[in-house]
C-alpha cells in the first residue's frame, strides 16, 4: 500500500492516536521515512500536542484557588470539619420535637413525639450521662453489652450525650426503651438544644 | 519510524490510589476532604470552560459552579469513570448551558457539513522536530501559544482544548460537546494542524512573524 502526502496529511492526526489500522500505520512509515515534508508535519503537529498538553499551558487569573476554595466552604462548608450527621439528623428531629412538645403544652396531654422510624430517633429520653459505647465506622451507640455491637476491638465508651453530639445515633436494639418513652422528652430537649447549640459554635 | 515516540495522553497513575480514597471518604460525608479531591483539577475546570466561554469572569464563575455540582452529586460518581472527566464534562455541559442562555445558537449543522467536505493542507513544512523543554518556563511563550490557541475558530479550539488540554478521549469529548465522533476526528485534525501552521515557522524566528493566515480566514 503506497499513500500519497495528501492521504498522509488527512491521517495524520488518527495516525498519533494510534486510531489506524496496521496497513496504513506501515504505509505511513515508509512514507514519513522518504518524505521530508510530512516528516516535519508529523513531529511539528506531535509538539503541538506535548506543549499544549502541558499543564504550565493553564494560566488562571491571581486568587482563583483560594476564590474557589472559600465558595465551595462557603456553599457547601466543604472546609469545615466533617459534616456531623448530629446537625443533619438533629435540626430537622428538633423541628419536629418542637413541633410535638408545642402540642403537649397545647393539649395538655403527654405526646410522645412521632418520628417516622425509631432508627431516625436521636435518642430521646436517653439519660443523658448514661454509659454507652460505640465502634469505628458505625453509627449507632449502644448499651454496654449489646448483642449487635459489630467491630468491638474498636469499641469505646462515652456518654449518651457525647455520643449524639458526636453524630451517633442510638442501637433501635439495646436502647429500645428509651425510644418510645416520652416522660423525660422535655428533658432531653434542654440538653439536645444545648448540644445544637455548641455543634454550631 | 515504526511506532509513534510517545503515547498520547498516557494519564498518570500516581496518586490514583489517593483519589479514590479521598472520593469514597467525601461520598461517606467527609466533606471537608472535597477541596482537596478537587483541587489537582482546578486548573482544568477553568481551562474548558474558559475554551468555551473565552471571557474570564465568566469561566471563573462556571468553574465555581462545576465544582459546586460536582459535590453536590459526589455520591453519584461511580469508579468506572475518570473522576477527572467527569469533573470536565459537569463543566462543559455547565459553561454550554451558560453560553446557550447568553448567546445566540450558532448553526452548527453548516460547521458539521464543511468538516466533511473540505480536506485541510498543511501551509508552511518548516522543520519544527525538537521541542525546547524549558520553553514552557517563559511566559511569553506560553502567551503565544495561547495566543495562537485564541485564534482558532471556537468549534476547533472547543475540541482542541478538551482533547489535547483536557485529556478527554475522542468519545468523551464527542459526548461532552454533543457532537459525532466524526466530527470531533475532523476538528481535531484542523486544530492541530492549524497550530502547527501557526507555530512551527515561527519557533526559532520570533513568533508569529510569518502567520500563515489572519484571524477569521481560513485557509481552506
Amino acid at each position: 500500500m503506497v499513500v500519497t502526502c495528501e492521504q498522509v496529511w488527512h491521517e495524520i492526526s488518527n495516525y498519533l492516536e494510534g486510531d489506524v489500522d496496521a496497513t496504513l500505520r506501515s504505509a505511513m512509515d515508509a512514507h514519513f521515512q522518504t518524505c521530508k515534508r510530512c516528516s516535519s508535519v508529523l513531529e511539528g503537529t506531535r509538539n503541538v500536542i506535548q506543549l499544549y498538553g502541558d499543564e504550565r499551558m493553564i494560566e488562571v487569573p491571581a486568587g482563583y484557588g483560594r476564590r474557589l476554595e472559600k465558595r465551595l466552604a462557603q456553599s457547601a462548608r466543604v472546609r469545615s470539619k466533617p459534616w456531623p450527621t448530629w446537625s443533619t439528623w438533629m435540626v430537622p428531629l428538633a423541628a419536629m420535637a418542637l413541633f410535638a412538645g408545642g402540642l403537649h403544652v397545647a393539649n395538655s396531654v403527654a405526646v410522645a413525639p412521632q418520628l417516622k422510624s425509631e432508627h431516625a430517633q436521636s435518642g430521646h429520653g436517653i439519660p443523658p450521662d448514661m454509659k454507652v459505647v460505640v465502634t469505628a465506622d458505625a453509627r449507632l451507640f449502644h448499651a454496654p453489652g449489646c448483642g449487635v455491637i459489630h467491630n468491638k476491638d474498636t469499641e469505646r465508651t462515652l456518654t449518651a450525650k457525647e455520643a449524639i453530639q458526636q453524630g451517633y445515633v442510638p442501637c433501635a436494639r439495646c436502647l429500645r426503651e428509651y425510644l418510645h418513652t416520652a416522660s423525660a422528652g422535655h428533658i432531653a430537649l434542654e440538653w439536645e438544644a444545648d448540644a445544637l447549640l455548641d455543634s454550631n459554635e | 519510524m515504526a511506532e509513534p515516540k510517545f503515547a498520547l495522553h498516557n494519564p498518570d497513575p500516581a496518586g490514583t490510589t489517593r483519589e479514590q480514597d479521598l472520593i469514597a471518604q467525601v461520598q461517606h460525608g467527609h466533606n471537608e476532604l472535597f477541596y482537596e479531591l478537587v483541587r489537582p483539577y482546578e486548573r482544568r475546570v477553568y481551562a474548558a470552560a474558559l475554551a468555551i466561554l473565552r471571557n474570564e469572569t465568566d469561566a471563573e464563575d462556571v468553574a465555581q459552579e462545576a465544582m459546586l455540582k460536582a459535590f453536590a452529586n459526589i455520591r453519584q460518581f461511580r469508579a468506572e469513570a475518570r473522576f477527572s472527566t467527569w469533573l470536565i464534562q459537569i463543566t462543559v455541559n455547565e459553561a454550554l448551558m451558560r453560553r446557550r442562555r447568553e448567546r445566540t445558537v450558532v448553526m452548527e449543522g453548516i460547521d458539521e457539513r464543511r468538516d466533511e467536505e473540505s480536506d485541510y493542507a498543511p501551509r508552511d513544512f518548516a522543520d519544527w522536530r525538537e521541542i525546547p523543554s524549558e520553553a514552557l518556563e517563559r511566559k511569553e511563550v506560553r502567551q503565544k501559544l495561547a495566543d495562537a490557541l485564541a485564534m482558532l475558530d471556537r468549534k476547533y479550539r472547543e475540541v482542541f482544548v478538551l482533547r489535547d488540554m483536557e485529556q478527554l478521549n475522542i468519545q468523551e469529548t464527542a459526548e461532552a460537546l454533543g457532537i459525532s465522533v466524526a466530527s470531533v476526528k475532523t476538528r481535531l485534525l484542523r486544530a492541530r494542524l492549524m497550530l502547527r501552521d501557526l507555530l512551527a515557522g515561527g519557533w526559532d524566528k520570533g513568533w508569529f512573524s510569518r502567520l500563515p493566515f489572519e484571524k477569521g480566514s481560513k485557509p481552506w
